[in-house]
C-alpha cells in the first residue's frame, strides 16, 4: 500500500518536473517572450484585482488634499481634485487593457474574414485592395481622430475608431498568405477531392494563419493602448470621467510645473504595459518563426 | 525611367481618389445627421439648416461626392466653418511648423538610429546589441506626449536651458527657430529612431554574413569602412523603405507633439478643428497628409534605382 502511494506520487511528480524543465528551456531560449509575458500577467492581475491593492475610489475627490506630492498616504500624489493618482493609475489599467484586447480581437476577426474572402474570390481583389490602400494611406491617428470627432466620447466608440484603421492592415497580411497558400499542394489536393471553398478556407488556410495573426494581434494591442492614450490626451478619446491613463495625463498637463507626478506615474505604467506586450510580440515572432 | 515615374504617378491616382472619397464618406457613415453633429449641442434649428445648406448636405450623396471630387481636383478644399477662411489657406499657414518638426525629427532619428543599428548588428549578441535593442523597444513603447513632458520637465523647467513651448518661424533666425524646435524634434524622433535602428540591424545582419564582407575584413580594411561602404550600401533598401512607411507614424506623432509644445502646426489645426467639429478642415488635412504620404512612398520607390543599380524599371 505504501509502495503504491509512493509510485502514485512519483507519477504526479514526474510530469510536473518535466513541465518545469520545459518551461526553463523555453525561458532560456526566449527570454524576451518570458519577461514580457510575466510582466503582462502581473499587470493584468493587478488590473483585475484593483480593489485589493490598497486602492480607494478612483473618482473620490478630496479638495483639501489637492496637488499633494507623493507621500505615505498618496503613493503617487494627488491631482487638482485631490484624487489619488495611485488608485487612478491601477484602475486605469482596466480601461487600457480592455481597449487593447478588444481592438486587436475585433480587427483580427474582421480583417481575417475580409482577407480570406478577398484572397479567394479574385473578382473582388482589385477593387477591395485599392480601397484598403486608400484607407491605409491615411495615418491611423488622424483617421481615428476624425472618427472620434463624429462620435460621442465613449470607450465603445474609441474601440470602433481604433479598429477601422487596423482592419486593412490585417486584411493585407491575410490576403498575401491566402494567395501563396491557395497554390499549395495540400490545397490543390483538397480541391481535387472535392472539398468546397468555405471548408478549404477554414480547415486548410486558417490554421496556417494563426501564428502570423497572433504576432500581429499583439502589435495591434500595443499600438491601440498607445493611440487610446493619444486620443484621450488630445481630448478626443474616452470621456473625461473615465480614469484612463490618457485622461489622467491629459488632466495633469496644466500642472506640469506644479505636480509632475500626475503625468509621470500613469506614463510609466503605460510604457511598461506597452513594452511588455511588444516584448511578447517580438518573442512570439521569433518563437513561431513568423517572416 | 521617366516613363516609369509617370506610370507610378498615374497608379497613385486611384489610391488618392479612394482617400478623397473615404475622407468625405466618413461624415456620412458615422451614425446620426452630420449637420446636427457639426452644429454641436447648443445649435438652433437655424444653425443646423445653415450648415446643411453650406456643406450641401441636403443634396443626394453621389452628387455631394461628385462636387467634392471636382473641388479637390481644382485645389479647392472648402472653407472652414469656424473661421470662414479657405481650408487651403489654413493648411498653408500651418504647414511650416509641421514640416520643420517632421524633417528635423527624421534627420535626428536617421542620424542616430542607423549608426545604432549598424553597431548592434556588428556586435551581435553583445551587451551593446542587447542595450540598443532594449532601448529601441522601449522607445517604441513610450507615449510620445509623456516623453515630451519628461523632457520639458528636465530641460526646460529644471535646468531652464530651452523654452517650455512655443514656436519661432525660420524667418526669425536660425537659432531661435532651432531652440524652440529641438525638444519637440527629439521627442518625436524617439519612436522613429527605434524603428530605424531595428530595421538597420535586421538588414545589416542579413548582409554581414556574406562572403564579400569577410573578404573585406580579411583584406584588413578598417571596420568602419567595411560596415558603411560594403555592408550599409547593400543593407540600405529596407531601411529606406521603413523610413517611408514610418512617415505615417511620424505625422501621427507630430499631431501629439505639437499639442505638448504648443506648436502652431497641422496637428494643432486638426485637434482644434475636432474640438470645434470644423469638418471641412479635418477633411482637408486628412487629404493633404495622405497625399504627401503616398508621394513620399512613390519617391522612395524611385530611390531604389539610385541606391541599387541592379534594379531597373
Amino acid at each position: 500500500m505504501a509502495i503504491a502511494s509512493r509510485d502514485l506520487a512519483l507519477d504526479v511528480a514526474t510530469p510536473r518536473a518535466d513541465r518545469l524543465a520545459r518551461a526553463g528551456r523555453a525561458l532560456r531560449r526566449h527570454p524576451t517572450l518570458m519577461a514580457g509575458a510575466v510582466a503582462l500577467v502581473v499587470i493584468v492581475i493587478a488590473a483585475v484585482s484593483a480593489p485589493l491593492w490598497w486602492t480607494g475610489d478612483p473618482l473620490q475627490m478630496r479638495p483639501i488634499q489637492r496637488l499633494r506630492p507623493p507621500s505615505a498616504e498618496a503613493w503617487f500624489g494627488t491631482d487638482h481634485f485631490g484624487r489619488d493618482i495611485y488608485t487612478r493609475t491601477i484602475y486605469g489599467a482596466r480601461i487600457s487593457l480592455t481597449v487593447g484586447a478588444a481592438v486587436s480581437a475585433i480587427s483580427l476577426v474582421f480583417g481575417t474574414t475580409l482577407g480570406l474572402v478577398i484572397g479567394f474570390y479574385r473578382r473582388l481583389d482589385t477593387v477591395m485592395m485599392r480601397v484598403m490602400d486608400g484607407v491605409m494611406a491615411i495615418p491611423a491617428i488622424l483617421l481615428a481622430l476624425a472618427l472620434m470627432a463624429l462620435m460621442r466620447a465613449s470607450v465603445r466608440n474609441v474601440i470602433i475608431a481604433l479598429v477601422i484603421p487596423e482592419i486593412p492592415r490585417v486584411t493585407r497580411v491575410v490576403r498575401a498568405s491566402v494567395l501563396s497558400l491557395r497554390e499549395h499542394l495540400m490545397v490543390e489536393g483538397a480541391r481535387a477531392l472535392g472539398v468546397g471553398t468555405p471548408r478549404i478556407l477554414v480547415r486548410y488556410i486558417l490554421p496556417a494563419l494563426v501564428a502570423p495573426l497572433l504576432v500581429q494581434g499583439t502589435y495591434i494591442c500595443a499600438s491601440a493602448i498607445l493611440v487610446e492614450a493619444y486620443l484621450s490626451f488630445l481630448g478626443a478619446g474616452t470621456p473625461p470621467v473615465v480614469p484612463s491613463w490618457g485622461n489622467i495625463m491629459a488632466e495633469g498637463r496644466a500642472y506640469v510645473q506644479l505636480a509632475f507626478w500626475i503625468i509621470l506615474f500613469p506614463g510609466i505604467f503605460l510604457a511598461a504595459t506597452v513594452l511588455a506586450i511588444n516584448l511578447v510580440g517580438d518573442g512570439l515572432r521569433d518563437a513561431l518563426d513568423v517572416r | 525611367m521617366l516613363a516609369e515615374v509617370l506610370r507610378r504617378l498615374m497608379a497613385t491616382i486611384p489610391v488618392m481618389v479612394v482617400v478623397a472619397i473615404a475622407v468625405f464618406a466618413l461624415l456620412h457613415v458615422t451614425p446620426g445627421d452630420p449637420a446636427v453633429i457639426i452644429a454641436g449641442d447648443y445649435a438652433t434649428a437655424d444653425d443646423i439648416a445653415r450648415i446643411r445648406a453650406k456643406l450641401g448636405l441636403d443634396r443626394p450623396f453621389l452628387t455631394q461626392v461628385g462636387i467634392w471630387l471636382s473641388q479637390v481636383v481644382r485645389g479647392d478644399l472648402g472653407t472652414s466653418i469656424f473661421s470662414g477662411l479657405p481650408v487651403s489657406t489654413l493648411i498653408k499657414q500651418r504647414a511650416e511648423a509641421t514640416v520643420s518638426l517632421t524633417i528635423l525629427a527624421m534627420l535626428i532619428s536617421v542620424g542616430v538610429g542607423v549608426p545604432l543599428g549598424i553597431v548592434a548588428a556588428w556586435k551581435k549578441g553583445s551587451w551593446i546589441d542587447r542595450l540598443v535593442m532594449v532601448v529601441a523597444v522601449s522607445g517604441f513603447s513610450m507615449p510620445v506626449f509623456w516623453l515630451g513632458f519628461v523632457l520639458v520637465y528636465v530641460f526646460a523647467i529644471s535646468f531652464a536651458w530651452l523654452p517650455v513651448q512655443g514656436y519661432q518661424p525660420l524667418a526669425a533666425g536660425l537659432w531661435p527657430f532651432l531652440r524652440h524646435l529641438i525638444l519637440p524634434a527629439v521627442t518625436l524622433s524617439v519612436i522613429y529612431m527605434a524603428l530605424v535602428a531595428r530595421m538597420t540591424r535586421a538588414s545589416m545582419l542579413g548582409v554581414l554574413g556574406e562572403d564579400y564582407i569577410r573578404t573585406a575584413f580579411a583584406k584588413g580594411l578598417p571596420p568602419g569602412r567595411v560596415l558603411v561602404r560594403h555592408a550599409l550600401k547593400n543593407a540600405s533598401l529596407p531601411v529606406v523603405t521603413i523610413i517611408g512607411i514610418g512617415f505615417a507614424l511620424l505625422i501621427g506623432g507630430a499631431v501629439v507633439t505639437e499639442s505638448v509644445f504648443a506648436l502652431p502646426g497641422l496637428g494643432r489645426l486638426t485637434v482644434d478643428a475636432i474640438v470645434r467639429r470644423d469638418y471641412p478642415v479635418i477633411q482637408g488635412v486628412l487629404l493633404i497628409v495622405s497625399g504627401v504620404y503616398v508621394l513620399i512612398n512613390l519617391v522612395i520607390d524611385m530611390l531604389y534605382v539610385v541606391l541599387d543599380p541592379r534594379i531597373r524599371y
